[in-house]
């Protein structure tokens, strides 16, 4: 919205002269009537990718004031820095796979991951919610979950675009260090499906706490603590759980975390190598459990979120 | 309906807004009892107490409120399957607070167009035409945070014209201004149903200020339809004449009366009083009666009903 040309042309073929009306004089535009609109409607998908695309876009700051862009930017850095110097180390030392996955990386950039969902997601849904802005949108061509499902696939698209960049430079340094391109686009693509899985994940967390939390700032705060304490809370109980020989135990702790249950799941679905091998699913049933945890809260999160918007979208 | 009021009909004909039987009940609360209406295109006034189903009846005509029973339709779209479609070509100004405050007018109004199904280009260029229409010129391109009441409540029906929609539904526009605010509000209202030619359906608990810019107005109260009228048969011409002299308006009225003459004399004492219109004879009686007693004609008129009266008589 900010490459805005707010001085319209005259349109053509309509009167100058034709003052109708109180208009102050003065004004350098000629008052030539209200005029009725017969161009083009469009429907329900383009008003919901164009709202899709607004969400993105003001994710990172993109058509906001110049203090908006500092945070997601500043995050983007940090997270596609560490792939080039990776990349650069490659290069120089050589070896034969680099010193980080394309899904470890998720797990080990997590807090610049948080943060960037944290400042993201109550900018998609705490502002209309806090001033009411709902029924604007819901007299409008769309319906309740047109609105959910926009501001969701714009967060889950403004995510994996944050993930897939550094993980496409992780690739790019990788072919140039002259690594086995197999292996590497197959460690690329899966990375890139985690990726897509983590960003879904984090997205409905993140709004559904948003949503709850209508004041952006108590929104921000609400969400990193619950990411950090989650992490905290499963570690200490795979750390306990392991002291006390209970190891079945410790590798399902893993799957309270969102990070950890995404790396659980590169290892059982992909083969990946697990960034904690001690907690990493073995057998079937694990993996199973880990599956079944991240549909589960999925559901869970996505439906806290339509449950709100049942509320909040009465006029 | 008068055909003599000069009433812009957008598109089509018929009426504009058409409820049959229509009830909606939150579990024992009734908002709207069987309310069957018809309200014609041009300016029409939803007059009712906090309460009395004016909202309700809003959110169900722009199909976001399924009704228990009964049927309405809007352009001559039913309103419990084509809300889509009605939503696209009518605008809704609500009565709540809806602004963010950290966008302008002009970014949020380009936006909500956009929302509306309205292209990029489309959408710029009706957002400016319509922010002006409304009124607001320099101040639009600052942060709605900074707005007064009557500037928030401009951006609002903005929003609601900018798609140039055929009917807007504006709820308790008027709300939280003061007197000269209300006034350039009304005016405005007046205008989108003569000059925009866009059909209005307006509400207030206020029937005195919705007299002076409806074609129509219906009443309700309590979710039940006290009155549908054209404002211009209400206040048609009545039976009687207002005639003020210049001085010994007692005496007229003494002459008046022994002739027969039906005159009914505020209690004030003023010089104006009103003579009831039997036949044109009293017309004569009057110039006769002033031209004996020698005082001064000031006006003679014929005597136009106020809705409000209409109304306090109903309730009585």
């Amino acid at each position: 919205m900010s490459d805005l040309q707010p001085a319209a042309a005259p349109a053509p073929g309509v009167p100058a002269g034709a003052p109708a009306g109180g208009a102050p004089a003065g004004d350098v535009i000629h008052d030539i009537g209200f005029r009725h609109y017969d161009g083009p409607r469009y429907g329900r998908g383009w008003i919901v990718r164009s709202l899709l695309v607004d969400t993105v876009r003001g994710v990172f700051g993109l058509g906001r004031p110049a203090r908006s862009k500092v945070m997601p930017w500043a995050l983007v850095a940090i997270l596609a820095v560490p792939p080039i110097i990776i990349g650069l180390i490659v290069l120089l030392v050589g070896g034969d796979d680099p010193p980080i996955t394309y899904t470890q990386f998720l797990y080990q950039f997590n807090v610049p991951i948080s943060l960037f969902v944290a400042g993201a997601a109550p900018y998609a849904v705490s502002r209309d919610l806090r001033h009411g802005v709902l029924p604007l949108y819901l007299s409008r061509p769309l319906v309740r979950t047109d609105y959910v499902a926009a501001r969701y696939g714009g967060l889950v698209l403004a995510v994996f675009a944050i993930l897939a960049v550094p993980q496409t430079l992780l690739l790019i340094a990788a072919l140039l260090a002259k690594l086995d391109v197999g292996a590497q686009l197959v460690g690329w693509a899966g990375g890139l499906a985690m990726s897509a899985l983590l960003a879904l994940l984090l997205s409905a967390v993140g709004l559904a706490i948003a949503a709850f939390t209508p004041r952006r700032g108590l929104g921000v705060a609400a969400i990193i603590t619950v990411l950090i304490v989650v992490q905290g809370f499963s570690f200490a109980l795979s750390g306990l759980a392991y002291g006390q020989d209970a190891e079945g135990l410790a590798v399902l702790a893993g799957a309270l975390d969102p990070y950890r249950l995404i790396d659980g799941l590169a290892v059982w679905l992909l083969g990946a190598d697990p960034v904690i091998p001690d907690f990493a699913p073995t057998d079937a049933g694990q993996g199973a459990v880990f599956v079944l945890v991240y549909v589960v809260a999925l559901a869970a999160f996505g439906g806290l979120l339509l449950q709100r918007y049942r509320k909040a979208g009465r006029l | 309906m008068s055909p003599s009021a000069s009433e812009p009909v957008p598109t089509g004909s018929g009426p504009a807004i058409v409820a049959r039987g229509l009830t909606k009940r939150f579990g024992k609360v009734t908002a709207l009892s069987d309310l069957t209406v018809e309200m014609p295109t041009g300016v029409v006034g939803l007059v009712g107490a906090n309460g009395a189903g004016k909202s309700t009846l809003i959110k169900i005509l722009l199909g976001l409120l399924p009704p228990t029973s009964g049927e309405a339709r809007i352009l001559g779209l039913d309103a419990a399957t084509d809300g889509l479609a009605i939503r696209q070509v009518v605008g809704y100004m609500p009565e709540s607070d809806c602004l963010p405050p950290d966008v302008s007018a002009t970014e949020l109004v380009v936006h909500l167009a956009r929302m509306s199904g309205l292209p990029g280009t489309a959408a710029r260029e009706r957002a400016a035409d319509t922010l002006r229409h409304v009124g607001l010129y320099e101040e639009r391109y600052r942060p709605i945070g900074g707005y007064s009441t009557g500037m928030k409540q401009r951006v609002k029906l903005a929003q609601a014209l900018v798609h140039d929609p055929r009917l807007v539904l504006l709820d308790e526009p008027t709300n939280g201004l003061d007197p000269a605010g209300r006034d350039e509000m009304l005016e405005l209202i007046r205008r989108i149903g003569t000059e925009f030619g866009i059909s209005v359906l307006v509400t207030s608990h206020l029937l005195g200020e919705l007299e002076r810019i409806a074609d129509h107005v219906v009443v309700i109260e309590s979710g039940v339809l006290q009155r549908s009228t054209s404002t211009a048969e209400a206040t048609a011409l009545s039976g009687s004449v207002l005639v003020e002299v210049t001085d010994r308006a007692a005496d007229v009225v003494a002459r008046l009366r022994a002739s027969g003459a039906q005159v009914e004399v505020p209690d004030d004492g003023a010089t104006t009083f009103a003579v009831d219109l039997a036949d044109e004879a009293v017309l004569d009686a009057v110039a006769a009666a002033a031209a004996d007693l020698g005082v001064g004609l000031v006006r003679m008129q014929r005597r136009r009903h106020h809705l409000t009266e209409l109304f306090r008589e109903a309730a009585r």
